[in-house]
């Protein structure tokens, strides 16, 4: 718990619920008839409407990235670092909106939300949402709240793809994207450890081929493995060895199958604490919707061609030791949008860090960050 | 503004598509963005360098000269630009070509190592410092420092075609004697490239 909330924090905050009654036809094929998003927003919105930020989460990230929901909480939400009064995405400049993705496990219609059609949960039967269906209801979303045109939309990992998606599939409504740590699209090795999570909680007695909620029970085991490979990759190998290095829990071996080594310790905690907070059968769909986001396949592989509807200004931002979605994933962005004769700056940010960076106080980043969103808070002025 | 900047800026097109390696703060981008209509990028591997460029609007790229411009297609820009960078990359000779592979012309600034205070430090056994090349000589970013007659020796074998040069004093000036003698009074020498 806080001893009181810090003066930089947006505070305490309240989650939103919409409902939408018109039917979001999805690239599956398929049609959600109706489906609820929930949301948080911090600062105000301007009378010109014109100082929206929209926040897009990543695999297991929510519609929480800032303040607290309780004066007892723990941890403030997920971006607390980078959102609030005075931070780079300064709540006293903006309106901050970010919400629970289509198929999360936090409010949001999802797996874990009742189908009114069978009055059951969706389980698996929730249809593949990918990142364009994504835009898609974040479009309605913003529609409904009154935003024509977003001053910007930010994302980390899976959060960046659909900033990158935004200025392709609604150009007009989108004045910047930052695309932090991200790709244009997944590799072969980044689909394979999906595939392996994937594995792992498919193949755990306790799916119950995605029907677990009506048998009292969650795949535990399969969901905390896929979250401990997970945590393999957000880290890089120097972050991990200055980290836990060979460390031992106790003075030496004990020649058991128990925990020996701290990074066993750690990734064991990560695996467990998130099996009680984050829904299996989502945690499917997010890899998925990972697995198949590749905006350029629709224009014969070239990301260039792709981007040049986008009228937005871009910034890019990588991690030198990101390993899961490396500085040159990001440069391949940055090439397709020089080809394309856009706006784009980029910025490689040395950083121990691996993934994860994204979420961390670096101050060249930050500074990088600050700087960008304070043209674009001229901009909107 | 750098006077060898404003000078360069008069060998640049309006609304030229413009790359300039190692662009420091990004004023040049800027000043031929808000007077040319110049549109483009600056790559920059200092960090506070790109802050600075990110907080005044230009369109950085945090990129490291020595790996090459391989991001960048064949003539893709107007003009590629270099204002005292070349002597502080890996390998000048590989930029240059670099350079005029992706932009239909070059423009080059560098410090003369030939300039007469420069010879006589040398002919005094130590090695040049000065104005324009401040450092010691174990702790400086310029590892290839170049005369007027050496530049001009390489662009002849790279077959890279000298359409201007300038030469300059510390002050920018530029009179008859620097005309009469560029490589002994020049400091600091400007030329406009293109590939033959």
């Amino acid at each position: 718990m806080p001893e009181a909330i810090p003066a930089d924090s947006v505070g305490l905050v309240t989650p939103r619920k919409i409902h939408f009654d018109r039917p979001l036809e999805l690239d599956c094929g398929r049609t959600l008839p109706s489906y609820d998003l929930v949301y948080e927003t911090y600062g105000e919105l301007n009378a010109a409407r014109s100082n929206a930020v929209l926040i897009c989460h990543a695999l297991s990230g929510d519609h929480h990235a800032a303040g607290y929901h309780a004066a007892d909480d723990r941890k403030p939400g997920w971006w607390d670092a980078y959102i609030g009064p005075g931070k780079p995405i300064d709540t006293d400049r903006f309106h901050v909106v970010s919400l629970n993705n289509l198929g999360g496990c936090k409010g949001s219609t999802g797996p874990n939300t009742i189908d009114p059609q069978t009055g059951r949960p969706y389980g698996p039967d929730f249809p593949f949402v990918t990142v364009r269906d994504w835009v898609a209801s974040q479009a309605r979303l913003a529609d409904t709240l009154g935003i024509e045109r977003w001053a910007a939309v930010i994302g980390g990992s899976l959060g960046g793809m659909q900033a990158l998606q935004w200025a392709i599939d609604q150009p007009e409504r989108i004045r910047h994207a930052l695309v932090i740590a991200a790709a244009p699209r997944l590799s072969a090795q980044n689909i394979a450890f999906n595939e392996v999570a994937r594995q792992a909680i498919l193949s755990d007695p306790d799916f119950h081929g995605g029907h677990y909620y009506a048998e009292g029970v969650v795949p535990r085991r399969g969901l905390m493995l896929a979250r401990m490979l997970g945590h393999i990759t957000y880290l890089s190998e120097d972050a991990m060895r200055a980290k836990f290095g060979r460390e031992l829990r106790e003075g030496g071996l004990s020649f058991n199958f128990d925990v020996e080594f701290q990074i066993e310790s750690y990734l064991r905690y990560q695996g467990r604490s998130f099996v009680d907070k984050f829904d299996a059968n989502t945690y499917l769909l997010m890899t998925k919707a990972l697995d198949y986001f590749d905006p350029a396949a629709r224009h014969g592989d070239d990301l260039a061609r792709t981007l040049e509807v986008a009228l937005a200004r871009f910034l890019v931002i990588s991690f030198t030791t990101d390993w899961r979605f490396s500085p040159a994933r990001s440069r391949e962005i940055v090439r397709a949008l020089i080809d394309a004769g856009k706006a784009v700056s980029y910025a490689e940010i040395e950083a121990e860090h691996g993934h994860d960076a994204f979420l961390a106080p670096i101050p060249h980043y930050r500074a990088v960050f600050t700087n960008y969103m304070n043209r674009v808070a001229e901009e909107v002025a | 503004m750098r006077p060898d900047l404003e000078l360069i800026s008069d060998w640049i097109e309006p609304d030229s598509r413009m790359l300039d390696l190692g662009c420091g703060d990004g004023t040049l981008l800027r000043h031929l963005a808000e007077t040319r209509g110049v549109t483009g990028y600056g790559l920059e591997i200092d960090p506070a360098n790109v802050e600075r460029c990110v907080a005044s609007g230009v369109n950085v790229l945090q990129y490291d000269l020595n790996r090459g411009l391989g991001d960048f297609r064949d003539a893709s820009f107007d003009v590629v630009v270099m204002t005292q960078t070349l002597q502080a990359v890996d390998q000048p000779n590989l930029q240059l070509e670099e350079m005029l592979r992706v932009g239909r012309e070059g423009i080059v600034t560098f410090p003369n190592f030939g300039h007469y205070r420069c010879r006589l430090q040398l002919a005094m056994g130590r090695m040049p410092m000065s104005r324009v090349l401040p450092n010691t000589w174990y702790d400086t970013p310029n590892i290839h420092l170049c005369t007027v007659t050496d530049f001009e020796e390489l662009c002849a074998k790279l077959g890279i075609t000298i359409l201007q040069r300038a030469v300059v004093d510390h002050a920018h000036r530029s009179g008859l004697g620097l005309r009469l003698l560029p490589g002994l009074l020049g400091e600091i020498c400007l030329y406009r490239l293109e590939r033959r």
